[in-house]
């Protein structure tokens, strides 16, 4: 249990370290803006209480915010993912497999892996990107920064399976 | 009641998803009256550290284009002292050009230790804080031109927005005709903003220069914000669309000069009088 702890708090410092002193300073055109610190949401063991996903979430988001001088924004982004991660799983998982706890790449398909991140940053970087705008004029300039950031955070997610947080 | 109960345990996770959610809109919202989230930006002091100590490792990267620029300012300003022999410089203030229009500046140099270009709102968090003289809605400057305004003074650091943010404009004019209109950006491209307000009557070409106007007590008059890029004429509308080429590399800040308006407060009690 305290292995388990510690693993979590470790994971949760150094995502938000490496999105905001890596990640939110790449700069390319300011079409890839790749969030990558919902990993520790999407890792987060499939037993775990609601609320405590819940409140883990908005923590994450608010600290990503008061680095970012975002109020607000990343926490809605964050709390909406962890209240969908449930469906989300419920969705693209048959009923026969039997799942590991820990929803991992290698406890699981990569086919199912792929998909659930590719649905929960898709959710997150929709909502992330309309509230920082906050307008729904340039409609397709913000989509078409949604989809180029989502498929970076995407591609660096899944190959941060294959270095760390392996179990 | 006891099926309102069973109602509210049933669906606690979508009741603290909405608590949650509805909090995060108030924050959304509030972050816009700045005075209140004073503490949650990244100039506190355990964001800012943790940003400074990690500039320093970055730092190393620009040292040969920070030294360059250095010289040609150091070259600039030594032709600057020729022209005004009568002008005591000492170490610590610098008495700008602008004397001679009767008003005087003191700079503050700081280092850029965090900064972004892509959001929407765009702020830049430098390394010297109130006990370095630094006050709110002070002008960031560095020797190519206007970088943005501060916003939020801690001990040692401080949070400002940058010319990349659509909370803030800078006032500015066009040097030929010195028509003056307001500098605003429009959230897409790093390299341009757009100047608004000046009328179809004003001549001006591709490439004419666009600088600080002497209406604002934040910035020095005259200081470069960019030229011209490209003039639009919108039908049905008194004033032109124009595009301005930002003279400041956002991508490429490290080191900026903070202006402080010595005669700031004179001016504003002078003011405020005719208002009242």
């Amino acid at each position: 249990m305290i292995r388990i702890l510690l693993k979590y708090a470790l994971m949760f410092v150094s995502l938000v370290l490496v999105q905001v002193l890596i990640f939110n300073q790449v700069q390319f055109g300011g079409f890839f803006n790749p969030y990558v610190y919902i990993l520790f949401v999407i890792l987060l063991p499939l037993s775990t209480p609601r609320y405590l996903v819940l409140v883990l979430a908005f923590v994450l988001g608010f600290i990503i915010d008061i680095f970012s001088n975002s109020l607000g924004v990343h926490s809605a982004a964050t709390v909406f993912i962890a209240y969908m991660r449930p469906l989300v799983i419920r969705i693209i998982s048959n009923r026969e497999d039997d799942k590991s706890d820990y929803p991992g790449l290698h406890q699981n398909k990569l086919i199912w892996f792929v998909s659930y991140v590719a649905f929960m940053v898709l959710l997150h970087h929709l909502l992330l990107f309309y509230l920082e705008v906050y307008t729904f004029a340039n409609f397709l300039t913000t989509l078409f920064r949604v989809i180029l950031s989502s498929l970076f955070s995407i591609i660096v997610i899944v190959l941060s399976q294959f270095l760390v947080f392996r179990d | 009641m006891r099926g309102l109960f069973r109602f509210l345990l049933k669906n606690y996770a979508f009741l603290l998803f909405l608590l949650l959610e509805v909090l995060s809109f108030t924050l959304i919202y509030n972050f816009n009256s700045y005075q209140r989230s004073k503490y949650l930006n990244s100039s506190n002091k355990v964001t800012a550290t943790i940003y400074n100590s990690f500039s320093a490792v970055g730092n190393y990267f620009s040292l040969a284009s920070v030294n360059r620029k250095l010289a040609r300012e150091n070259a600039q300003l030594k032709s600057l002292i020729a022209d005004l022999p009568y002008i005591r410089i000492t170490p610590y203030s610098i008495v700008s050009k602008a004397e001679i229009t009767d008003s005087l500046y003191r700079f503050i140099s700081a280092k850029v230790i965090n900064n972004s270009v892509d959001k929407q709102d765009n702020y830049i968090t430098l390394n010297k804080g109130s006990k370095h003289g630094v006050k709110p809605d002070q002008g960031i400057i560095n020797s190519d031109g206007v970088v943005g305004v501060v916003i939020h003074v801690s001990e040692s650091f401080s949070l400002g927005f940058s010319v990349l943010n659509k909370r803030w404009g800078a006032s500015a004019k066009l040097k030929k005709s010195g028509t003056f209109g307001p500098l605003a950006w429009d959230g897409s491209d790093s390299r341009y903003a757009n100047l608004t307000g000046i009328p179809f009557h004003v001549e001006l070409a591709v490439g004419d220069t666009v600088v600080t106007s002497s209406y604002s007590s934040v910035f020095p008059e005259g200081v470069m914000i960019g030229t011209v890029h490209s003039i639009e004429m919108p039908p049905g509308d008194n004033y032109y669309k124009i595009q301005v080429e930002l003279a400041v590399n956002f991508r490429a800040l490290s080191y900026v000069d903070i202006v402080e308006n010595l005669k700031k407060n004179e001016l504003k009690a002078l003011e405020n009088r005719i208002v009242k």
